[in-house]
């Protein structure tokens, strides 16, 4: 079963082979199928909404069609993390 | 026709096309119910749904369409504006709403 431990990984991994390291990520969702993600990167900047989960969904390649059943997801701008306070 | 000319022609030719599971009744899956909220909290009367899960070709062609691996899919004038976190996202900004008023004016 797919914990949200390794899905942060995966994540991490995908953008570290972009070549864009995130500053932030967190995932959370315990049953196996079912994730909420923040993600926080300055890969993101100057892209729209659709652009940067684009990105994630890059980043997590065939994993998305096979192990990942549903992932929702908010991404941030390092400004626009900071901006939220860092929370949500 | 093939897929992709066939999803072009639908949503070039509609205002506001969801591809979604199921049925605006029926939605086989919460981010598909959530988006069909989501345009009615938006005061869409009419839009028009599509099923992916009637038909293969469409549910993995629409994923190529819009290079986005995931369902619901909202397009409004033909052009892709995201799944059902975007949607969320923008009905809370009240973004949806302006976007949608101006395509039912």
């Amino acid at each position: 079963m797919l914990s949200a431990n390794e899905l942060k990984t995966y994540i991490s991994n995908g953008f570290n082979a972009l070549g864009q390291p995130c500053e932030h990520i967190e995932v959370r969702g315990d049953d196996g199928q079912h994730f909420e993600a923040i993600v926080v990167s300055a890969a993101f900047t100057g892209k729209n909404m659709v652009q940067q989960h684009q990105l994630v969904y890059q980043a997590l390649g065939d994993r998305m069609r096979s192990e990942i059943h549903a992932l929702s997801m908010r991404t941030f701008t390092p400004e626009a993390w900071q901006n939220a306070g860092k929370r949500i | 026709m093939d897929t992709q000319a066939a999803i072009k022609e639908l949503v070039t030719s509609n205002p506001v096309v969801l591809y979604m599971k199921g049925s605006p009744k029926f939605p086989q899956c919460g981010f598909s119910g959530l988006a069909v909220q989501i345009l009615q909290a938006s005061g869409v009367k009419d839009f028009v749904a599509v099923d992916v899960l009637a038909d293969p070709a469409v549910r993995e062609g629409i994923k190529v369409y819009a290079n986005w691996p995931t369902i619901p899919q909202l397009y409004v004038k033909g052009e892709f504006i995201g799944g059902a976190d975007i949607m969320r996202t923008m009905y809370e900004q009240g973004e949806l709403q302006k976007l949608l008023a101006e395509v039912a004016a």
